[in-house]
């Protein structure tokens, strides 16, 4: 056929008549979070840093509803109680591995051999007071001779060790609890013990309620009794006795009050309704719970790094930006300001503000210290922003952007701002352990004040339980083991979070 | 020329700074209310005399006057009076420099090598198991703060082996010398704690500068040339990774006076920063801020000591030039 005369009705468009468009993408745009999280994900060691920080952040505000006790709740008579998690196990079961000499492993069954007998009949056997409920000593292990003196390493429950304690109460209060103790079954009250005559050992320690000579206990006949001796005849009472020979349960003090011996471990259940006493990580010096402070504790570290972590966030995006997009002279103004700022030591400041603001009682110590960190906190932020600002400000899309008529605002914040949010993500996470750690080295030191009855934080609590090192140290150890924590998976996440905003580390995983 | 002008430059601005914190922390300091005179009878009129001299009882502006004065013409820091009464404050801060820098030497000395050389081991064996598990111990030390290893250090090797004394010991007890073997012995433990940190921070740094330089094309030139990796790496890698590394090291010697304030308080150091604790918790004012501005000046040199010697190590970068 002639190419150049077809003929007109047989020519027809190959497309018949429709009109052709681009295709839409079948598959889902990737925005710049999508993109982060996509890398993000694949890093396995961020992703457990982030889980161990939501816990312990579930730990912080969701911490006091499992624990029944609350900030402010101390008890002087349960004080260094080692950890106790309620459960029987062989370990973290609240027991204390002592060296004990013969006298004080006499008193420590001494408590367990009079809670079993609340009426002082003397009917008690050893047996019975080794396997008492309230018995102190629950494992005995080897025993040496130590420059002539017998002793014996023994487990003891530290709770327990508290055994008795002098109380005065009203006397309609005492026959509420013997009230209390008819309903259950439990006893508190136990006989007086006293305390004015020569065998007497201590007149305020409730537990030596047995006769005494010198230090050791007393043998019927008046000697020096061996543990070998009580294990065959048992304790010699030393309870007070009215005229008649009768045991006495309480002695008036004066008009309305008197004393009486209660078994403190049920005295503490009469007093909380049938609770008992059991402290997941123990007791500090002073009888706080360590977990209902540690999770208090926890909260004020944690808002105090978030709290800074926004307030620099702001300010240093708006001051970088300024800087940044203006250049010039105000660049130059502000930059001089900072750096002169970027060399005044924080502890110094910190120092300054606490003696100026808190301790004249303008500001508390939670503010001024969150002052102290903004002073100079910003300035990292303000830096990386500035940095994006000079980068972008002078890219094709910013001057098409103008040309359209956007305002400078506009185009900060719409156009260049959003460029920038990668790094002040990363820098804003990474704020969060320093502040931490900043805030926990300066109470530890105590230029900066957390303790109080409301009040405490990590730092403190480090810094209380430094004492007990030695004797006692699961008073720094749980602290401790949080802010490492928190330490290691703050970093741990925000060079996760880096690495997953750099889009230049795009595909060299695979 | 224009190297030196641009240092004149630095030290001016430098000097611009201290001034300005000065005069800040002077007038901050001098705001707090002052403590009455402790002396009695003739002490009494001796430390009266001594705080007219300083011009205690003066408006604050004049009382800065007659400080800087006395500083610039006699290198007076002012009096101490709580915690070493009466005492000049220069010769305070004097008597506890010692410790201090020798705790923070004999932990350089330690630190350093062995930071460098375990940075170098893990870039060496890049995504081997060696590298990844210094990796996750530099992490890890690098994350941990400073006190809680100290305090593991001190539980573990004072109290449990009782290899060491849990604090170090009077200057009395180690017979009047700070180099005697009873004080390097009840030094180890806070030089230990004092470490860990640097090790890894140093470990980190070398091993990230390391494998960038063992990566990049010359290595590639050096090994067509014939010389062989190890060659290659020491020669070449290694000494153009030190750039970096050696400004930070130069300033940790600066480091040095300033110590650590949580580790000379764990271990009982009387050093500077037990000092600096000890005049704000007593309130012994001309202390406190002859100590901030010690900690000041020392922050402000470690800077300008990295910056210049950015710039006399690299060739590369000519100072002062635009």
């Amino acid at each position: 056929m002639d190419i150049n005369n077809i003929p007109h009705e047989k020519l027809q468009f190959a497309e018949g008549g429709l009109q052709l468009h681009d295709q839409k993408f079948e598959t889902k745009p990737i925005g710049f979070l999508k993109d982060a999280w996509l890398r993000f994900k694949k890093n396995k060691g961020s992703i457990v840093a982030a889980i161990i920080i939501l816990f312990i952040i579930a730990f912080a505000v969701l911490g006091p509803l499992f624990s029944s006790y609350a900030v402010s709740d101390s008890d002087a008579n349960y004080t260094l109680c080692r950890p106790d998690l309620g459960l029987g196990l062989p370990f973290w079961n609240g027991d204390k591995e002592m060296r004990l000499n013969d006298n004080y492993v006499a008193l420590l069954y001494g408590i367990g051999y009079g809670a079993e007998d609340p009426d002082g009949t003397g009917n008690v056997k050893w047996q019975q007071a080794v396997d008492s409920d309230y018995a102190c000593i629950v494992n005995v292990k080897d025993s040496v001779m130590e420059s002539g003196m017998h002793y014996t390493y023994c487990d003891v429950d530290t709770v327990m060790r508290v055994g008795f304690s002098y109380q005065t109460i009203t006397m309609k209060e005492f026959e509420k609890i013997r009230e209390w103790e008819k309903e259950t079954g439990i006893r508190v009250i136990y006989p007086m013990v006293d305390t004015e005559n020569e065998f007497c050992m201590d007149p305020d320690d409730a537990n030596f309620w047995y006769k005494c000579i010198g230090k050791s206990p007393m043998t019927a006949n008046g000697g020096r009794a061996s543990l070998e001796y009580l294990q065959s005849a048992g304790y010699v009472d030393n309870y007070k006795r009215d005229a008649d020979g009768n045991i006495m349960f309480y002695v008036n003090k004066d008009k309305t009050m008197i004393n009486t011996r209660v078994l403190y471990y049920n005295y503490y259940r009469y007093m909380h309704e049938g609770s008992t006493p059991t402290h997941i990580f123990g007791t500090d010096g002073q009888g706080y719970d360590i977990f209902i402070r540690l999770a208090s504790g926890a909260r004020i570290s944690l808002l105090l790094a978030f709290g800074v972590s926004i307030i620099n966030l702001t300010i240093g995006a708006f001051y970088g930006a300024i800087e940044g997009y203006y250049g010039g002279i105000t660049d130059m103004i502000m930059e001089r300001i900072s750096d002169i700022l970027a060399d005044v030591p924080f502890i110094i400041v910190a120092t300054l503000f606490q003696q100026h603001f808190v301790q004249t009682g303008k500001v508390s110590a939670f503010t001024g210290l969150l002052f102290a960190f903004v002073l100079t906190g910003w300035l990292g932020t303000a830096y990386r922003v500035r940095t994006q600002f000079y980068r972008f400000k002078n890219q094709e899309y910013v001057l098409a952007a103008r040309t359209l008529g956007a305002s400078d605002m506009r185009i900060m914040w719409k156009h260049i701002f959003p460029n920038s949010l990668g790094t002040i993500i990363t820098s804003s996470v990474l704020v969060i352990p320093s502040v931490i750690f900043s805030e926990s080295m300066l109470s530890f030191l105590g230029i900066v004040n957390f303790q109080s009855k409301d009040m405490t934080s990590i730092g403190t609590l480090l810094s209380n339980g430094q004492k007990y090192l030695s004797t006692d140290p699961h008073v720094i150890f749980f602290p401790a083991l949080v802010i490492s924590l928190l330490m290691i998976s703050f970093n741990l996440f925000g060079n996760g979070l880096r690495d997953a905003f750099n889009p230049s580390l795009r595909g060299t995983e695979e | 020329m224009a190297k030196f002008i641009y240092i004149l430059k630095r030290l001016g601005a430098m000097l611009l700074t201290l001034i300005v914190i000065y005069v800040i922390s002077f007038v901050l300091i001098k705001l707090l209310p002052v403590e009455k005179p402790m002396g009695q009878g003739n002490q009494a009129r001796i430390e009266e005399a001594r705080r007219e001299a300083l011009g205690y009882n003066k408006p604050i502006m004049e009382q800065l006057w007659i400080y800087t004065r006395n500083i610039i013409t006699k290198w007076d820091w002012g009096t101490s009076w709580k915690i070493d009464y009466m005492a000049d404050v220069g010769d305070v801060i004097a008597t506890r420099l010692p410790p201090t820098i020798l705790i923070n030497v004999y932990s350089l000395l330690f630190s350093i090598p062995m930071g460098v050389i375990l940075g170098i081991f893990a870039a060496i064996k890049k995504n081997k198991w060696q590298d990844q598990v210094i990796s996750v111990l530099i992490m890890l030390f690098i994350s941990v703060p400073s006190y809680v290893y100290a305090f593991l250090v001190q539980y573990i090797l004072g109290f449990k082996a009782g290899w060491f004394p849990l604090v170090v010991s009077s200057l009395y007890d180690a017979g009047g010398s700070w180099f005697s073997w009873t004080m390097f012995h009840s030094m180890i433990l806070p030089v230990l704690s004092l470490s860990f940190g640097d090790i890894a921070g140093l470990a980190r740094f070398t091993r990230a500068e390391l494998t960038e330089q063992l990566s990049s094309d010359y290595m590639l030139l050096a090994r067509t040339k014939g010389l062989t990796r190890s060659q290659a790496t020491v020669r070449h890698a290694l000494k153009n990774a030190m750039v970096p590394i050696l400004p930070s090291i130069i300033s940790m010697f600066v480091g040095v006076l300033g110590g650590s304030l949580v580790i000379e308080q764990i271990f009982g150091v009387p050093g500077i920063g037990a000092l600096f604790l000890k005049s704000i918790n007593l309130k012994d004012y001309d202390v406190f801020m002859a100590t901030s501005m010690f900690y000041t000046v020392i922050g402000l040199a470690a800077n300008i000591l990295i910056d210049l010697s950015y710039g006399f190590l690299d060739p590369r970068i000519r100072m002062g030039e635009r």
